[in-house]
């Protein structure tokens, strides 16, 4: 058998290979050989043999079946074999395998070598790869080594300690005894191993910190002298001694140091010296500043200290390496929030850096100047904030924007630069802002509200030049809807005002709704946009009309729902749009410091857009089924109201539409409508949501009556009047069960003669509560102004024990106080 | 330290060393994923990048990459300088250094390294002693070779 082609040879030969299937092709042919090979127990090439295989690994191919073999290697006697062994052992085996822990005897052995080299091997692969078996049954043997005097041995028993650490932390306690003198070696290797020997027990724990602390003056001593001494050929890089040593010396006080104000004082004058004697022309330099400057800011160093330490920082940002400025930035970042005012001073650099090339130094310049911002250079900032968002890449612009907005919100000087910046934003970056932001800035926009014309206006003329921003088209149409009127009136404070006629701006909406740029929501907005404006333009509703009604066929379902649901306004519930499409309320901000006025005006307009919900109040289905009266989705926007304990707008109002047929009412009265309710009559109705509590007008005794009881579940209505319309009754309905089960998914419904009007609040909860222990609570709000006897049909359902319960029932013994 | 890699511009694999435990399929996803983020980084770009939850230096030395991974409580500018000790131990004992020494060598280059660091961390810090150290490991393997040529295994 001719003798397996050397290493260099292979590695020569499959370099010749010019495709990779040639290259495959050799490489089989020689794991054939050596497989064979293998199979021969040949141990004279045995080590060539798997060193070619390591080769063949690194390139990619499988290697599994020299595992055995690099066992093999190791327990040889030859020191050759036992180098490419461990080689092996390290490339090829790892802990998940069970063959790794054949290894451990011949580590042991060889941890016992005679031969310092073969000790040194058996620590290295030890210290590198040994999982917690391995290391739990040699780590008596590494101790042993951790207290040899060979400095050669000792620096590599120290680290493998710390692997042993890692992996078995239980076993930290054994090693204590043999760290006492760790630090009195001379020899740089032991000294620099045994502190991260030091530094990774005071990590781990804290008895272990507490006693490591007396070694502080040690440390610093040492420190001192490498500062000090002169020039040592054997350990120094571009003129400092040692480097390495330094910063794993800075790091070990570091932790030593924090929250222990001994410690800390300890180490004061030192740090102050390496900080201002080091050399900062090379990066070996900076780096020891760097771990001085982070060992600065985080003991209780004095503030002298640290403002020297932030000053490094600020100079480093001057450098022209750039490793240096982005270690700078994010150290800054660290630090921002404690030591505020050091690093404001260097906040024009920091500002700078927004313009460098280098992705990473970029965004943290942007974190750090957000998180610099403050009322007194919101303006400067925001000038080169924006700027950054014309030229940043797109990975930037979403968090940039977000952070635009917050700053805006929590420092505008004035509500124009606030409406200003909101408009650079999404000009600039429209395209980019989060979901969220177009309710925000639609809230933001309705609570400034001298600034309307100025913000629609300026919001028209962007969308003139550019309709594919999303959020910008949205708040856009949003905004012209609300505030159209002004718009087309020629009139705007705070600066020039356009021109605009009525129809210009339902050519620029319908723009919308008939482009393809325009995504689905869009298009709801463009939509409702233009049917607010039946109302506040005077002569287009025929237009309006028109649009509204084509979309009555639209592909796409949401706007044909709001289409149909707009073309019933027209036709059937006339008289109650301009109502129903008054100016919108300011809202309230629930979270940030934004205005809280609850101003509730006149007219529950539509209801808010501030989560995108679908437009609930005021629409009708198509089918004309029933003449029941709308549910006006009020409730949802008014705070005040103390009943609703669910979030459930006024949806359940919705579905009572269906539900109910016609009510024909038996006996006298008329029953033919009259006039459709003139205008003025519907706010009647809201009056009584005004700020104030419903019901401190507890009119004297209008008797309590039971208008259902069956099946155990009973309900009770209660009676006030409103304090504000005498046609108003104000019935509270209490729902009780007397089963021994409870009733869930208990929903309430009502339906009244068509010369009333209904309102139905949201009800206190769901769940009625077994064997009477609580009751469910609803408001219904009654508008009877042609005073005819109260007449009510009730529809319940809800879910016991299992099954599902409906029923329907008229409600006609009304106390005739309630209706008189 | 995590890993070490080094990598040619083709991104073909020269060194690797882990210090952690992974398995092979997870190695090679990590290498391939962390070669090509590196080679798409542009020469104006800094030493240092975020990759998952570790932190990213790499230097280029004419056509090798030298990639280390290191973590949180790491200093990133020592690191440069880790590596800079590397090549130049290498530099020493091959006489300068370049890719083919290490491609023909790769075992070579490996117990460097592991004179160099162990675990992860430096374990001397004296450029002489590391080189001396290999040295007599070197001899070593020689003596015992020409005298122990055809030594049976036990």
């Amino acid at each position: 058998m001719p003798a397996p082609i050397r290493l260099r040879e292979l590695i020569r030969t499959i370099r010749t290979a010019r495709t990779q299937a040639e290259e495959r092709e050799m490489i089989q042919k020689e794991c054939a050989a050596i497989r064979s090979s293998f199979r021969e127990e040949d141990n004279t090439y045995r080590c060539r043999n798997v060193a070619k295989l390591l080769y063949m690994h690194m390139l990619g191919y499988p290697a599994h079946f020299g595992q055995l073999e690099c066992l093999k290697l190791i327990a040889s006697q030859k020191f050759t074999d036992k180098r490419i062994g461990y080689l092996g052992a390290m490339l090829l085996l790892d802990e998940r395998q069970d063959v790794h822990l054949l290894m451990t005897n011949c580590i042991k052995n060889d941890l016992n070598h005679s031969t310092q080299y073969v000790q040194g091997l058996a620590l290295c692969t030890l210290g590198c790869m040994g999982s917690s078996e391995m290391c739990r049954d040699l780590a008596g043997e590494v101790e042993k080594l951790l207290k040899t005097s060979n400095s050669y041995l000792r620096k590599k028993a120290a680290l493998c300690a710390v692997h042993v650490i890692r992996k078995v932390p239980e076993l930290m306690e054994m090693f204590l005894p043999a760290t006492k003198n760790l630090l009195s070696e001379k020899n740089h290797g032991v000294l620099h191993t045994s502190v991260v020997l030091l530094t990774e027990m005071c990590e781990r724990s804290p008895d272990m910190l507490a006693h490591f602390r007396k070694l502080v003056p040690q440390l610093v001593r040492i420190l001192k002298n490498l500062i000090m001494s002169g020039y040592s050929p054997e350990h120094d890089v571009s003129g400092i001694s040692d480097p390495f040593l330094q910063v794993r010396i800075l790091r070990l006080l570091r932790i030593l140091g924090r929250n222990d104000d001994d410690s800390s004082e300890a180490m004061n004058d030192i740090l102050a010296q390496v900080a201002t004697n080091t050399e900062t022309s090379k990066n070996v330099g900076n780096a020891i500043l760097y771990e001085t400057v982070l060992t600065i800011m985080d003991i209780k160093s004095e503030s002298g200290l640290r403002v020297l330490a932030i000053n490094i920082l600020g100079r480093f940002l001057l450098n022209n390496d750039k490793n240096i400025r982005y270690v700078a930035l994010t150290s800054l970042l660290k630090t921002v929030q404690t030591d505020h005012n050091a690093v404001q001073r260097h906040r024009s650099t920091i500002v700078d850096c927004l313009k460098d090339l280098d992705v990473s130094i970029k965004r943290r310049a942007m974190e750090l100047s957000f998180a610099l911002v403050n009322g007194n250079n919101i303006r400067g900032m925001m000038k080169e904030l924006l700027y950054f968002l014309d030229s940043c890449d797109p990975e930037f612009k979403a968090d940039c924007a977000s952070g635009v907005f917050l700053a805006a919100e929590k420092y505008a000087p004035s509500k124009r630069w606030h409406i200003d910046t909101i408009m650079r934003v999404l000009t600039t970056a429209g395209s980019y802002v989060r979901d969220d932001a177009v309710p925000n800035l639609i809230q933001l926009i309705t609570n400034s509200v001298e600034m309307h014309s100025y913000t629609v206006q300026r919001l028209y003329k962007a969308l003139l030049e550019d309709i594919s921003q999303q959020p910008l088209v949205q708040v856009a149409s949003w905004c012209i809807g609300e505030y159209g009127d002004l718009l087309v009136s020629g009139h705007c404070e705070e600066e020039e005002p356009i021109q605009v006629s009525e129809d210009e701006v339902l050519d620029i909406l319908e723009g919308v709704l008939v482009s393809n740029l325009s995504s689905s929501v869009t298009r709801g907005y463009s939509l409702t946009a233009i049917m607010k404006l039946s109302t506040r333009f005077s002569s287009s509703v025929n237009r309006i009309k028109k649009v509204v009604s084509i979309y009555g066929s639209s592909i796409d379902v949401e706007l044909q729902q709001r289409a149909v649901e707009y073309n019933a306004l027209f036709k059937k519930y006339d008289h109650m749009r301009s109502a129903l499409l008054e100016r919108m309320p300011i809202m309230e901000k629930s979270t940030t410091n934004g205005p809280t006025d609850i101003v509730q005006t006149n007219g529950e307009a539509e209801p808010s857009v501030l989560e995108n919900k679908h437009i609930t109040g005021g629409h009708q289905p198509a089918s004309q089924a029933n003449d029941l009266l709308d549910l006006l989705g009020g409730s949802n926007v008014l705070p005040v109201i103390q009943t609703a304990a669910s979030t459930k707008p006024a949806s359940a109002g919705g579905e009572l539409l269906d539900l109910l047929g016609d009510l024909t009412l038996s006996g006298g009265p008329v029953t033919v409508p009259t006039a459709p309710l003139s205008v003025s009559q519907t706010p009647f109705l809201l009056d009584g949501l005004g700020p104030q509590p419903l019901f401190n007008d507890v009119t004297a005794g209008i008797p309590p009556m039971t208008a259902y009881n069956k099946n155990g579940l009973k309900i009770d209505f209660t009676f006030e009047r409103s304090n504000t319309n005498p046609n108003i009754a104000v019935i509270t309905i209490h729902a009780s069960n007397s089963m021994d089960a409870e009733m869930t998914d208990f929903v309430f419904q009502a339906a009244v003669p068509k010369t009333f009007q209904l309102q139905l609040l949201s009800p206190s909860s769901n769940i009625v509560p077994a064997l009477n222990t609580g009751t469910v609570t609803q408001v219904i709000k009654v508008l009877n102004p042609q005073k005819q006897q109260l007449r009510m049909r009730i529809k319940l359902t809800y879910m016991h024990k299992g099954s599902s319960i409906q029923d329907l029932a008229e409600v006609n013994n009304f106390p005739a106080q309630s209706w008189q | 330290m995590q890993f070490m890699l080094l990598f040619s511009r083709q991104g073909k694999l020269r060194l690797q060393k882990w210090y952690v435990p992974l398995s092979d399929k997870e190695k090679k996803k990590i290498t391939r994923e962390l070669v090509q983020t590196v080679l798409a980084r542009k020469p104006k770009m800094c030493s240092f990048l975020e990759w998952r939850d570790l932190k990213i230096v790499y230097k280029r030395y004419a056509s090798l990459y030298f990639c280390c991974a290191i973590e949180d409580q790491d200093n990133e500018l020592i690191t440069l300088e880790i590596i800079h000790r590397y090549v130049e131990l290498l530099d020493k004992y091959f006489g300068s250094v370049c890719e083919l020494d290490i491609i023909f060598n790769f075992e070579k280059a490996y117990f460097i390294l592991d004179e160099f660091l162990l675990g992860g961390e430096a374990q001397e810090t004296s450029k002489k002693n590391v080189l001396k150290a290999i040295e007599q490991a070197d001899l070593l393997q020689e003596v015992r070779m020409t005298c122990c040529e055809q030594w049976g295994e036990i």
